[in-house]
C-alpha cells in the first residue's frame, strides 16, 4: 500500500546536493510528490523536505539510497502527527467589485492574507497544512481561479528535539 | 611552500603512496602533465581512456590498491563513463582525475567542454567539481578515502585547467572531513550472537559468499569460520577463490552458469549466511522462487543491499572481515567455556548431499572427435600451464564463464572479471592493469573472447611500450558466442549478426604488427607444447590464440528469467523441455 511518507534530510550545503538527490530518485525510479530546500540554523547545512508516496520497504530502500550519497548528513522520518506540516499557497481568482467581499469572508474564514487587489482580481496568500489548502481552493474553484501556485511541503517534529542533535560535523581520521 | 593546482595533484598523489597512474593527455589536462615528469611514480600511456580506467579497476582488483586514472576533459571524460560504471556496479576501488576546461569558461559550450560531473552524477560512489587550488589536496584525498572505505567504489575530481595552473599555498592533512560519510565497520553485537543461534540450529546452512569478501581481504577469516562450524560454501562469479576450490567444504559457483551442485545448494538451503554478496538476478534467477525455505544471515558493509533483493531475518551491517573476526571471537570464548559443541549446526548428512551432487553433476567437456580442441579444454589447459600462482582476467561472454567455471581458483584476487556490468573489452585492459599492480613475479593471464579482444586490443600497444608482459589468449570461435547461445536457445537458432570471420584479424600478423611473438594452437594435439612456448616467455606481452570449436555452449544453465529450479544441463535438455510444452 502506498502512504505518503515525510523526510526530513539535512544535506551540506554543497554545488548539486539537490540534483544529486532529484537524480537518485529518478534512477531508482521513486516518486518524488514534493520537494522544498531552504537553509537552517547552521550556514554549512541545507534542509530538505521530501514528500513522497511508497510502501515501506520502498521507504527503507530510499532512506538507504540517501544516506549513501556522501553529502546527506541526516533522515528523519517525520511521523503525521508527531510533526507539524506547512504549504504556502498563492491563489489569484476573479474578483469583480460586486463579489470581493465574499472572497474576503472566505479568506478570513481560512486566516488568509490578501496579498494584491486588482480591479477584477484578488490574491490570496494561504499557509497551512496540505488538507486545509485544498479546502481553500475548492471554496475559491466557483470564481474561477485564474491562477495558483503551491510550495512543497515543509515540517518540523513537534516537542523539544531537533533533528541536528548529535550530527555535529566532525572532523574524521583517514583509515 | 607556494605550488600550482598541478603540482598539488603530484604531490597528493605521492602522499597516498599511489605507484602507478594510467592516463592519457589532452588539453585540460596538460598543466598536471608537466610536472608529471617529475613526479614520483609511473605513468602508464594508454590508447583509449577507456583502456586507462580498466587498467587502474584491473590495478585495484589485483592489489586491493585504490587504481587511478587521469585524463583530459569532453571526449576522454566521456570516455571513462563505461569503467567509472563497471567499477560502480563491481565494488572497485577507482579514483578518476579529469581536466576540466577553464572554470570561467565552464557553461559556455568551450572547446571540449563536457559537464563530466553531470554526466557522472548517478555513476560512481562520489564525485566533484573542484573549484579552487586550494581544495585540491582535500577533493584528492577525501576521493581516496571514499573510494577504498566502506563499500569501495570509483571517484571521480574534476578540475579545470585554470585551477590547475593557480599557485597556492601547499598544506596537507592526513584527516578527511567528510561529516555525511561514516561506512559502519564493526557488526551489532546482538545480531552476531543471534545469527550464531540461527545456524547452530539449521539443518541445511550454506556461506552464500560474495565479492565483498574479496574486497575485505576475509579469505582467512571466511576459511576459519567456515571450517569451525563445518559450514558449506558456494563462491560467486565475483567472489571465486575466496575459499579455495580444492577446500573440503567449497561446494561451487552458484548463478546462471553456476556449478550444478552450487545452484542447489542455494535452492535447498535453509540458512544462507550471506557475506558481502547481494542476491544479483544473475545467482537468484526468478527471484520468488530463490531459496524458497532459507532463512537468511545478511552480512554486508553497505546497509542498503540489506533487504534490496530478499527480505533478511538477521541483518548486520558492517565489514565482512570485521564481523567474521567478531563471530570467530565468540566461538572462540565458546570453546573455552567449553560451550562450543551448542553452537555447532548438525550437517553431517547436508554435507554428504552435496558432496554427492557435486560427484553425480561434474562440469561436462564431451570428448571432441580428433583435432578438434574445445573452448573448455583449452581454458584448462590455460590453467594447467600457469598455474595457481597466475591471475587469470576474463572478458565477457562464454570463455569467461568457461573460466569461471574450469579453473580452480585457490585465493581472492587470483581471478578478475567484470561481473555487475559485464562489459566486453574489460580483459585486456584490466589484464595491463593487474600486472603493472602485481609486478614481475606473478603471472597474469587475460582469457579473452574474439569479439571481446577487438573492442579493445589497441591497448597491447601500452602493454608494449611500458614493458608490462602479460598473456593474452583469445579463445577465437568465430561468434559472439554467449549471444549466439541465446539464439539458439531462446530464438531457434536464428543467428542475428553474431558471426566474426575467425581470421579477421589475423591474429598472428596482429601480435607480429605489435611486435609480439603470437601462438595459433588449432588442434588439441598442439595445445600443451604450444602452451608451454607462451609460458617460457616472461619478458614481454605473449599473444596466444586458441581457435576453438565454434559450437560449444555454456551449461549448466539456469535460463533468463527461470527460476534456478529449472537449470538445465545440456542443449539435449532444453529442447527436450521446449518440445514438451509445446506438445
Ligand atoms: C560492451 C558490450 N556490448 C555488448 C555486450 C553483449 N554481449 C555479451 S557477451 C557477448 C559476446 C562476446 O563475444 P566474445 O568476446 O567472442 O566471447 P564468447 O562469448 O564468444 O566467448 C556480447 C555481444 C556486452 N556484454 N558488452
Ligand atoms: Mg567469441
Amino acid at each position: 500500500m502506498n502512504h505518503r511518507h515525510t523526510l526530513s534530510v539535512l544535506v551540506e550545503n554543497k554545488p548539486g546536493v539537490l540534483t544529486r538527490i532529484a537524480g537518485m530518485f529518478a534512477r531508482r525510479g521513486y516518486n518524488i510528490h514534493s520537494l522544498a530546500v531552504g537553509p537552517t540554523e547552521d550556514e554549512r547545512v541545507s534542509r530538505l523536505t521530501l514528500v513522497v508516496g511508497t510502501e515501506a520497504v520502498q521507504l527503507e530502500q530510499i532512506i538507504k539510497q540517501l544516506n549513501k550519497l556522501v553529502h546527506v548528513l541526516k533522515i528523519v522520518e517525520l511521523e503525521e502527527n508527531a510533526a507539524i506540516e506547512r504549504e504556502m499557497q498563492l491563489v489569484k481568482v476573479n474578483a469583480d467589485p460586486a463579489i470581493r467581499s465574499q472572497i474576503i469572508e472566505i479568506a478570513e474564514v481560512f486566516r488568509a492574507k490578501i496579498v494584491d487587489v486588482d480591479h477584477d482580481s484578488i490574491t490570496i496568500e494561504v499557509a497551512g497544512n496540505p488538507s486545509k489548502l485544498e479546502a481553500i481552493v475548492e471554496l475559491l474553484q466557483p470564481y474561477g481561479i485564474r491562477e495558483l501556485v503551491r510550495s512543497g511541503t515543509i515540517a518540523l517534529a513537534r516537542g523539544t528535539r531537533s533533528i541536528s542533535d548529535g550530527s555535529k560535523l566532525r572532523m574524521r581520521q583517514v583509515s | 611552500m607556494e605550488i600550482t593546482g598541478a603540482q598539488a595533484v603530484m604531490k597528493s598523489l605521492e602522499m597516498l603512496d599511489v605507484d602507478t597512474v594510467f592516463g592519457y593527455p589532452g588539453g585540460a589536462i596538460l598543466p598536471a602533465y608537466d610536472p608529471m615528469i617529475e613526479a614520483g611514480f609511473e605513468h602508464v600511456l594508454v590508447r583509449h581512456e577507456q583502456g586507462a580506467i580498466h587498467m587502474a579497476e584491473g590495478y585495484a582488483h589485483a592489489t586491493n590498491r585504490v587504481g587511478v586514472c587521469i585524463v583530459t576533459s569532453g571526449p576522454a571524460a566521456t570516455n571513462l563513463v563505461t569503467g567509472l560504471t563497471d567499477a560502480m556496479m563491481d565494488s572497485v576501488p577507482v579514483l578518476a582525475i579529469t581536466g576540466q576546461v577553464a572554470s570561467t569558461a565552464i557553461g559556455s559550450d568551450a572547446f571540449q567542454e563536457a559537464d563530466v560531473t553531470g554526466i557522472t552524477m548517478p555513476i560512481p560512489k562520489h564525485n566533484e567539481l573542484v573549484t579552487s587550488a586550494e581544495r585540491i589536496p582535500e577533493a584528492i584525498k577525501e576521493a581516496f578515502h571514499v573510494a577504498r572505505s566502506g563499500r569501495p567504489g570509483p571517484v571521480l575530481v574534476d578540475i579545470p585547467k585554470d585551477i590547475l595552473s593557480a599557485p597556492f599555498e601547499w598544506h596537507w592533512d592526513d584527516r578527511v572531513d567528510l561529516p555525511g560519510y561514516k561506512p559502519t565497520v564493526r557488526g551489532h553485537g546482538k545480531m552476531v550472537r543471534e545469527a550464531l543461534d540461527l545456524i547452530a540450529s539449521a539443518e541445511r546452512p550454506v556461506i552464500y559468499a560474495g565479492g565483498g569478501l574479496v574486497r575485505a581481504r576475509a579469505a582467512v577469516e571466511l576459511e576459519r569460520f567456515a571450517s569451525l562450524l563445518g559450514l558449506p560454501v558456494v563462491t560467486t562469479l565475483m567472489a571465486r577463490g575466496v575459499l579455495p576450490d580444492t577446500h573440503e567444504l567449497f561446494v561451487g559457483m552458484p548463478g546462471m552458469h553456476g556449478h550444478y551442485a552450487g545452484v542447489r545448494a542455494l535452492q535447498e538451503s535453509d540458512l544462507l549466511i550471506t557475506l558481502g554478496a547481494r542476491f544479483d538476478d544473475r545467482v537468484t534467477g526468478k527471484l520468488a522462487a530463490f531459496a524458497p525455505e532459507a532463512k537468511i544471515i545478511h552480512v554486508d558493509v553497505d546497509p542498503a543491499e540489506i533487504g534490496k533483493n530478499r527480505e533478511v531475518d538477521i541483518p548486520i551491517v558492517g565489514d565482512v572481515k570485521v564481523v567474521l573476526e567478531q563471530l570467530l571471537t565468540v566461538l572462540e570464548d565458546k570453546q573455552r567455556k567449553g560451550q562450543f559443541e551448542e553452537l555447532v549446526p548438525d550437517a553431517t548428512a547436508w554435507r554428504a548431499h552435496l558432496g554427492a551432487l557435486k560427484s553425480q553433476h561434474p562440469l561436462r567437456v564431451d570428448q571432441p572427435e580428433q583435432g578438434v580442441l574445445k573452448p573448455q579444454s583449452a581454458i584448462r589447459a590455460v590453467y594447467d600451464v600457469w598455474g595457481d600462482e597466475a591471475v587469470y582476467v576474463a572478458g565477457v561472454g562464454q570463455h569467461q564463464m568457461w573460466a569461471a567455471q574450469h579453473i580452480p581458483y585457490t585465493r581472492a584476487g587470483q581471478w578478475i572479471n567484470s561481473g555487475g556490468l559485464g562489459t566486453m573489452g574489460f580483459a585486456v585492459p584490466a589484464a595491463i592493469g593487474a600486472k603493472a599492480g602485481v609486478g614481475r613475479d606473478v603471472p597474469v593471464v587475460a582469457i579473452d573472447g574474439d569479439g571481446c579482444f577487438q573492442m579493445t586490443f589497441q591497448e597491447i600497444a601500452a602493454a608494449v611500450q611500458h614493458d608490462i608482459p602479460v598473456v593474452f589468449v583469445v579463445i577465437n570461435n568465430g561468434y559472439l558466442g554467449m549471444v549466439r547461445q541465446w539464439q539458439s536457445l531462446f530464438y531457434e537458432d536464428r543467428l542475428s549478426q553474431v558471426a566474426l570471420p575467425q581470421d579477421l584479424p589475423d591474429l598472428l600478423k596482429l601480435a607480429d604488427a605489435y611486435g609480439i611473438p603470437g601462438f595459433r594452437i588449432d588442434r588439441i594435439e598442439d595445445l600443451y607444447t604450444t602452451l608451454e612456448k607462451a609460458h617460457a616467455i616472461t619478458d614481454q606481452p605473449v599473444l596466444v590464440e586458441c581457435r576453438v570449436h565454434p559450437d560449444e555452449m555454456v551449461f549448466p544453465m539456469v535460463p533468463s528469467g527461470a527460476s534456478n529450479e529449472e537449470l538445465i544441463e545440456s542443449a539435449e535438455e532444453w529442447y527436450a523441455r521446449v518440445a514438451e510444452q509445446q506438445a
